[in-house]
């Protein structure tokens, strides 16, 4: 699928369409890490921790939920919040291709959301000065919660890499295998140039040098060595996706597609 | 579950009580307590713990070892001395109607 057909070239429909696509990024990138971390309750590795992972989980759901609230309305089609997270097929899913991969173990769990808070610091941070006042006080908000998330996660990234051998050892391992996902976060498209062209979103090149800057730091502390920058990026927020999203919805999307209008 | 085993590394790290802060002005109160590797860990674990519905506004941890408690074996040369002496309590007088907050 070719994003640059579904977003005409020039005048205002274009921003638009592109203003949609990029706020279905954020939603879905929230979402599906959200539904991920969820996996994680009743299994960490401690009770303390299951209860951390799981106020990540739920703040990134409620992101989503006022994302996803946004995009219905940019939308206009009658599609409410739920509709677009339980009623959307993986290709209509706009995440980061590094949301959707498994939990793996505590290392991976940790360096993925490492990395996506990180990503989310910026961009957040960057959002804040919207020229969509809508996107604006979204940002806002979530970014209180993102500066704890990454709290979380680089704390656990410092203990697991400066750790025992194993913790060491896996966490490189960790860092190794989700590196390759790394160069969609700042890679931009034609709906980032737009997005940021009109005020609204950051430019991506300046908020992924400072991205880089952040990680090679953190991993210093973590006495990590850092890969090498990947020259090709996953296109998971063009509707590419690994195998694994599709699971993942089938899950998250099991009740509502069983019994279509369930409620509690 | 199977891997119950999986909860176990938690209880190698010390105990730590904590103390939340409901609102400014009040005093920290004793919630409960829990295992962290360390103060910055306890103060994230308790953060994440006690304080999920706006329970607080500030939060102290402290290693439940460092705590020097009372001998329950004395409780009675501690406590019972107190006990028959009522005139301790300040219920005595008639407070005056200008004294709200008493």
């Amino acid at each position: 699928m070719s994003a640059a057909a579904e977003v005409p070239a020039g005048g205002d429909a274009a921003l638009e369409a592109a203003r949609l696509r990029y706020v279905l990024r954020l939603a879905d990138t929230s979402l599906v890490l959200g539904q991920r971390l969820g996996e994680w309750v009743g299994h960490a590795p401690a009770l303390e921790e299951d209860l951390g992972l799981a106020n990540l989980a739920l703040d990134l759901i409620g992101q989503a939920r006022l994302l996803l609230g946004y995009a219905a309305e940019l939308e206009g089609r009658g599609r409410d919040e739920d509709a677009l997270a339980f009623l959307r097929d993986a290709p209509q899913f706009l995440n980061l291709t590094l949301a959707e991969q498994p939990n793996g173990d505590f290392a991976d769990t940790i360096v993925r959301q490492w990395l996506i808070d990180a990503w989310q610091l910026e961009i957040y941070t960057g959002l804040s000065g919207s020229a969509d006042g809508r996107l604006a006080a979204i940002a806002a908000k979530s970014l209180k919660e993102t500066r704890y998330h990454y709290r979380f996660s680089g704390g656990w990234l410092t203990r697991l890499g400066d750790g025992t051998d194993e913790s060491h050892a896996r966490t490189q391992r960790a860092l190794e295998s989700l590196w390759r996902f790394t160069e969609e976060l700042f890679a931009p498209d034609e709906v980032d140039e737009r997005m940021s062209a009109a005020g609204i979103a950051p430019p991506l090149a300046e908020a992924g040098a400072r991205w880089r800057e952040r990680i090679a730091a953190d991993l210093r502390r973590a006495t990590l060595p850092c890969p090498a920058r990947q020259p090709h990026p996953w296109h998971g927020k063009r509707g590419v996706h690994t195998e694994y999203l599709g699971h993942l919805l089938a899950e998250m999307q099991h009740l509502q597609r069983t019994y279509p209008g369930a409620r509690w | 579950m199977s891997d119950a085993g999986a909860a176990r590394p938690a209880t190698d790290w010390p105990l730590f009580e904590v103390f939340i802060r409901s609102r400014s002005g009040l005093e920290h109160k004793h919630v409960g307590s829990l295992h962290a590797a360390d103060a910055r860990m306890a103060i994230e674990h308790a953060r994440d713990v006690y304080t999920r519905r706006q329970e607080g506004v500030s939060i102290w941890v402290m290693r439940s070892a460092d705590i020097i408690a009372s001998d329950p074996a004395e409780a009675d040369s501690l406590f019972e001395p107190a006990r028959d002496k009522v005139y301790r309590h300040p219920t005595f007088y008639a407070i005056p109607d200008e004294v709200k907050n008493l």
